[in-house]
């Protein structure tokens, strides 16, 4: 079993408003999953039928090779969209009372709350009540509060909102760092740049479907399209673009005469650039030639197109 | 069950830990007693002014009868004509003046007489002057069929009636009205805490929604768990809050009793001292005997019964109506939307005080208050109110107390079992208010 959780044909409905339909993914054990798409798309729900707070109308959930059940609770981290925290509750309080909801007992949370507070450096955080700290400095909290009794699979949906740019960045290497001690992590955002760098897998969700699934890599690959940016320095840049114009797909093309650059994208009929090159570098010198992998964003706006052009 | 307890434990510390119910545990009872005393003080002010009737006889009648009491003294005219008379007493500023005509014959004289006042005056004025008027009247025709004026005084005496129950307990005057009064007293308690804590559930449960740390705490525990533990957390925050003002209150009235010189050992034997209480008695005067009857008949009240039953009572109605709480506080998003809410719930509340104070008080076996002591939703009021009669014999029949048990009971796991789900849905819809009907969807979910 190398899946940390399999959704088998989850189907879930609220009244006549179909959730998430017919929903089936694998999410590998020890990676980052980006669970993508629009609001509304069904992210949260199968989030939520993860952690067991809603429970789907037909379709099974496996977690970690069994069906899912209420003590995998303890083995989940969520970090929910919608957070937060008792305002009048003291810090240190509060994350003991999380931290044994989750099964662990109170001496271990205290220690291992010790070494969170430690890490980010906020021991003296905890007498202190929520409403007076800052969103940012509650959010810590909240992230600590979250992976505090190390769970098998966490959960974070939205992680980054309510985090300025360097906090954001502490909690990405601390998610990064979890990775790497062998957690699985699902990552849901409705934002698809910040996936690029994190998720190893992705699958793309859109009005209730998954419409996409797999490694990123492979789905690049598979989206890619043969359009390549080139940038040549050479005389009659015009002359040269009607020239090859005839033979291949160019677009956005640019020629400065002052610099002598000459600036477009190509549309290849194969992946074999070889004799497009060999035209290119007898006629001039080639000062970049790159290949436009589509971001995350594309691939999921041309899937969405693709998908509703079908129907 | 764990989880449960720590939600228990975490709810109650939030609410006993909080200023305001510290502040309103010690206050609230000084501000009771303060109010209490300051009602008595001022009616005491309000009815201390003296009253001066003037008051004008011409007949030979009625010369001994206006004497001055505690309240109203009488000033008499003399040799005046009627209209000095008038004057005079109006210019004094007098209440008023009794007008007693010369004539030959009483019932005349009676009939002729007449009070003139400012304004139309209160009856606490009349009654006094109507009394006189009534006595000589009804010695004037016994004596006119025969009887003395000595006999008329010895027949005069005042009486009450001796009351006692079928089971031969001497029973005194006035103890039912008590009695109504503190069962009356735990039904209103009923309702206060339960308008009072089932407000602190929805509360608490409006707060998790607001502060968004509810999906935080349900990706851990069911819905159920946390809202259960939520209400019986807050109930026992309530019920330390009782604790306290019963045990305090009880130490009061031990003191009370103690200052006063009743005799608490009677307790111990307490069929003989009421059968025949001036036996064991020292010679003391007779009010002090009348209060000591009851205050021995105050402590005879099945107190253990009705304090198991209160607990009972309380407990499943508690239940049921701060589950409802919860339900709309998991609804809403904010307070202000779930006054439409609210007002289904207090309905039954006061219609179950007002039945209680107005049909139990005058009839606790009638039928308006048995079935209003059986039906759930007002059954912990109202019973508690006929409860202070007694199980069994000339009080609350057994059977309906099970059966308003049993159908509380039944309400309660039907409502909870509603509360529950609507409460799982509503924590995490946000935005607009719900309709009923779409409430009705959420069971459905």
């Amino acid at each position: 079993m190398n899946d940390i959780l399999v959704a088998n044909n989850v189907t879930k409905k609220f009244g006549n408003q179909i959730a998430l339909n017919n929903v089936s993914l694998a999410i590998p054990k020890n990676s980052i999953y980006g669970l993508l798409g629009p609001n509304g798309a069904g992210k949260t729900t199968l989030i939520r039928i993860i952690n067991q707070i809603t429970f789907p109308d037909s379709g099974e959930v496996i977690f970690d090779g069994e069906l899912l059940q209420p003590h995998h609770i303890a083995s989940i981290g969520y970090l929910p969209e919608e957070r937060g925290l008792y305002k009048s509750m003291k810090v240190g309080e509060q994350a003991l009372y999380l931290a044994q909801l989750k099964g662990l007992s109170k001496s271990d949370a205290k220690q291992k709350l010790k070494y969170w507070f430690d890490k980010f450096e906020i021991g003296d955080w905890w007498n202190r009540k929520i409403q007076e700290l800052s969103k940012g400095m509650a959010q810590k909290i909240q992230f600590i509060v979250t992976v505090l009794h190390e769970p098998k699979l966490l959960i974070f949906d939205e992680p980054f909102s309510g985090f300025d740019p360097i906090n954001a960045n502490i909690i990405k290497d601390e998610i990064i760092k979890l990775k790497e001690k062998g957690t699985s992590i699902i990552f849901s955002t409705h934002r698809m740049e910040s996936v690029e760098e994190l998720c190893e897998y992705i699958a793309l969700l859109h009005n209730a479907e998954k419409i996409l699934d797999g490694r990123l890599v492979d789905i690049k690959k598979q989206y890619k399209n043969n359009m390549f940016r080139v940038g040549l320095e050479l005389e009659n840049g015009e002359n040269f673009l009607k020239l090859i114009s005839d033979k291949f797909d160019i677009s956005s093309s640019h020629y400065d005469v002052n610099s002598k650059q000459l600036d477009f994208t190509v549309q290849l009929p194969t992946d074999d650039t070889r004799s497009f090159l060999a035209l290119l570098s007898s006629k001039s010198s080639i000062n970049n030639f790159v290949e436009t992998i589509p971001t995350a964003n594309d691939i999921f706006i041309q899937t969405v197109q693709r998908k509703t052009d079908h129907e | 069950m764990n989880k449960l307890f720590l939600i228990i434990r975490r709810e109650y510390l939030a609410k006993v830990r909080n200023k305001s119910f510290v502040i309103m545990t010690f206050l609230s009872p000084i501000l009771m007693v303060g109010m209490i005393v300051l009602i008595a003080y001022l009616t005491k002010i309000n009815d201390s002014q003296k009253r001066i009737i003037a008051v004008f006889n011409e007949s030979n009648y009625f010369s001994t009868d206006f004497n001055t009491t505690e309240r109203t003294s009488y000033i008499f005219f003399k040799d005046i004509s009627l209209q000095a008379a008038k004057d005079s007493t109006l210019s004094l500023g007098f209440s008023g003046l009794l007008h007693i005509p010369k004539r030959s014959d009483l019932e005349e004289v009676a009939q002729n007489s007449y009070f003139y006042s400012k304004d139309a005056p209160s009856n606490i004025v009349l009654d006094p002057l109507e009394d006189i008027f009534e006595e000589r009247l009804r010695q004037r025709k016994l004596i006119d069929i025969g009887v003395s004026t000595e006999e008329f005084t010895t027949i005069n005496d005042r009486f009450e009636i001796n009351i006692a129950t079928f089971t031969g307990e001497q029973n005194i005057k006035g103890i039912n009205e008590m009695k109504a009064f503190i069962g009356g007293g735990f039904g209103y308690l009923i309702m206060m805490f339960i308008i009072i804590y089932g407000g602190f559930v929805m509360r608490s449960v409006i707060e998790e929604k607001t502060s968004r740390i509810i999906e935080v705490i349900i990706s851990s525990v069911k819905p159920f768990q946390l809202m259960l533990g939520k209400i019986i957390g807050t109930s026992l925050a309530g019920i330390t809050q009782f604790a306290i003002w019963i045990i305090s209150a009880s130490l009061l009235l031990f003191g009370v009793f103690l200052v006063f010189g009743i005799d608490l050992t009677g307790l111990s034997d307490p069929s003989a001292i009421t059968t025949n209480p001036m036996s064991s008695m020292s010679p003391m005067p007779t009010t002090t005997n009348a209060m000591q009857l009851y205050a021995l008949e105050f402590l005879q009240i099945p107190w253990f019964m009705l304090i198991s039953l209160f607990l009972v009572y309380f407990i499943l109605g508690y239940l049921i109506y701060s589950s409802i709480y919860a339900a709309i506080g998991a609804a809403v998003d904010n307070e202000t939307d779930t006054q439409q809410f609210i007002f289904p719930i207090i309905l039954p509340l006061m219609l179950a005080i007002y039945v209680g104070f107005f049909s139990v008080f005058s009839n606790p076996n009638g039928p308006i208050a048995v079935g209003f002591s059986l039906f759930p939703l007002t059954s912990p009021i109202v019973m508690l109110m006929r409860l202070p009669g007694g199980i069994g014999e000339g009080g609350v029949p057994l059977w309906q107390v099970i059966l308003s048990i049993v159908f509380l009971i039944v309400t309660f796991i039907g409502i909870v079992w509603l509360a529950a789900k609507i409460y799982r849905v509503g924590i995490l819809m946000y935005g607009k208010k719900p309709t009923y009907k779409e409430l009705y969807k959420w069971l459905k979910y």
